[in-house]
């Protein structure tokens, strides 16, 4: 029961079971890694495109191979250990940061049959499963504890590198990380009120077939979700971690060789599985009409032309978003999206209250805009104080 | 199978709760804590006590043990700390009964206590809802006091550490500003503008 309720395990394990969970965390590994390496040829062609440049051509059709040769080209540099460094933390960062990435993804289902009384159940070799690896009941908060453990890797491999540029971008990036987490769960809060399951797979079976959680939510804990994505993900526009400029390469300065390789590796597949989750979350995951041919054909292929679309996303972030500014960025977190986020849960709440009560919808929103409103001024007074407090010391 | 989880577990924890004792540099410390963390959550897992184990890993190794680590980076604790000089007069032999009597009471529970073979904590109940929906029910009717005063207790910590991190600078600002009252709520707020731009 560990895994969870998939019918695959609720049996006697056998091995045939067995057989099949080991083919399953084989596929997810792999198509990991490729979408990775896929990812870094995208982002790199597409954002060459976006400034008229050719990008990655010489390496196979398209230049598609580039990520496999940058790959070999990385595990035959020399992989140096600074004299200051604190070696067996530094060993182990660049581990805590593909760790996370990986487990992440195995609460995403990428297909099967929702609707109809189904759950996402699948048959493969004559058993019934999950098209995902792992349906944990706690499901989304899996992937909520999975964000908090990635910022070790980064602390970690800041501060063990015992160097200061490092250091200063580890610690940009862990307040940044742990800023955003807030307004990040709270936008997750939003889409379980909805669903009323935590577990991935209930999650997506809610949204069938367009009942999908950016309507139902309102589509602002969408939009405060992909914000807070980015951060956590710490990708331009919030790529203050490394910010050239100011920190020369940020918390990976000192890293090179395979370890350097994880770090890059965990920031993109990072990003697939980010977009994945959004996906799932608030666009139904593998959920679209069936058009031609059986019906679990077409999961995972509107999974993933769903997940190219938050791929493209970000590049094109990446591509025209000027970098914050630090205190824009902590402003941006804590003074509007939490509040908002915390706002507009509220107001769902107050709206689901209202129709099990059959209370009129209209004048619970009306009071509940009321309550936001005065809450905003109430906010904005207490920013303008502090904002006075801040000048009068530091005039001093 | 459930022993053999019981075991490697019991190793995490036990080994990083050695960890933290033994090692002489605090992120070292730091990092067994989590490891310890992590063990307990998979002992919850393993007693079906899903909920739990997401919140242990969350809160404990995700928010808590972060901010030591910030606190101890930012400090830039040396890693050759004296270990000579006590910091508090009597903390050592203080320690060392306190150790005694947990170890003693713990011994005392395994002793006494006898396995009774009762269902697990995440038994579905008669109406068949999970274990987490069973927990966000029991908070939310039953043990509402209690979670409504654990939520204003945190208010009252965050409230408090921010007056105490900030009360010097504003009597700094007081004694060197008479005229400033930006520090009290008395609503004289307004002649704060005049003093500051002297200053500028």
């Amino acid at each position: 029961m560990i895994l969870g309720a998939d019918p695959l395990l609720t049996g006697p394990i056998d091995l045939t079971a067995v057989a099949i969970v080991a083919f399953k965390t084989l596929l997810v590994f792999v198509f990991l890694l490729v979408a990775t390496m896929l990812m870094i040829w995208f982002e790199r062609k597409v954002h060459g495109d976006m400034t008229n440049r050719i990008g990655p051509n010489q390496a196979g059709p398209f230049g598609v191979l580039q990520s496999v040769a940058d790959g070999i080209k990385v595990f035959f540099k020399e992989d140096l250990i600074p004299d200051r460094s604190d070696r067996f933390v530094f060993k182990l960062a660049p581990y805590l940061s593909v760790v996370p990435a990986f487990v992440t993804f195995a609460v995403v289902p990428i297909g099967g049959v929702f609707g109809d009384g189904e759950r996402g159940v699948v048959s493969m070799f004559g058993r019934d499963t999950r098209l995902q690896l792992a349906d944990p009941p706690i499901g989304i908060l899996l992937v909520l504890a999975m964000s908090s453990i990635a910022v070790y890797g980064v602390m970690l491999a800041g501060w063990s590198s015992g160097s200061k540029y490092p250091l200063l971008g580890s610690v940009r990036a862990s307040a940044q990380m742990v800023s955003y987490e807030a307004a990040l769960g709270l936008s997750v809060v939003a889409v379980v009120l909805v669903s009323g399951t935590l577990t991935t797979s209930g999650i997506v079976a809610s949204q069938h077939v367009w009942n999908w959680n950016i309507w139902a939510t309102g589509a602002v804990p969408f939009i405060i979700f992909v914000i807070a994505a980015t951060a956590e993900l710490n990708r331009p526009p919030f790529d203050l971690v490394e910010a050239e400029q100011e920190l020369v390469g940020g918390f990976h300065t000192e890293y090179s060789s395979v370890r350097f390789a994880l770090f890059y590796l965990a920031e993109f597949m990072n990003t697939v599985t980010m977009s994945a989750i959004i996906v799932t979350l608030f666009l139904g995951g593998p959920n679209g009409p069936a058009l031609i041919g059986p019906d679990w054909v077409w999961g995972p292929i509107w999974f993933f032309a769903k997940l190219l679309v938050f791929l493209f996303m970000f590049v094109w972030f990446r591509a025209t978003l000027p970098r914050f500014r630090y205190d824009q960025l902590m402003d941006l977190g804590w003074k509007a999206l939490i509040p908002l986020a915390l706002g507009w849960l509220l107001l769902l709440v107050a709206v689901r209250v209202a129709d099990d009560e059959d209370w009129n919808v209209f004048v619970v929103m009306a009071a509940a805009l009321a309550v936001m409103a005065a809450a905003y001024g109430l906010l904005v007074l207490a920013f303008r104080a502090a904002r006075r407090v801040h000048e009068v010391e530091a005039a001093i | 199978m459930e022993y053999a989880v019981f075991a490697v577990a019991a190793i995490i924890v036990l080994a990083g709760a050695f960890g933290v004792v033994v090692s002489r540099n605090p992120v070292h410390a730091a990092l067994s804590l989590v490891a310890t963390l992590f063990g307990v959550a998979v002992l919850f897992v393993a007693q079906e006590a899903h909920f739990l184990a997401a919140v242990q890993v969350i809160v404990y190794a995700g928010a808590i043990v972060v901010l030591f680590l910030f606190v101890i980076m930012l400090l830039g604790v040396d890693r050759a700390d004296d270990l000579d000089t006590e910091p508090l007069i009597g903390q050592r032999p203080a320690a060392v009964l306190a150790g005694l009597a947990l170890g003693g009471a713990l011994v005392a529970v395994v002793v006494t206590s006898t396995v009774t073979g009762a269902p697990r904590s995440g038994a579905e109940d008669s109406a068949g809802a999970d274990n987490v929906t069973q927990i966000g029910r029991l908070l939310f009717t039953e043990h509402l006091f209690a979670f409504e005063a654990t939520s204003v207790l945190l208010v009252i910590a965050v409230v408090g550490a921010v007056v105490l991190a900030r009360r010097r600078r504003i009597e700094e600002i007081d004694r060197e500003e008479p005229v400033t009252d930006l520090g009290r709520d008395d609503g004289s707020a307004g002649d704060a503008d005049e003093p500051v731009e002297e200053h500028a």
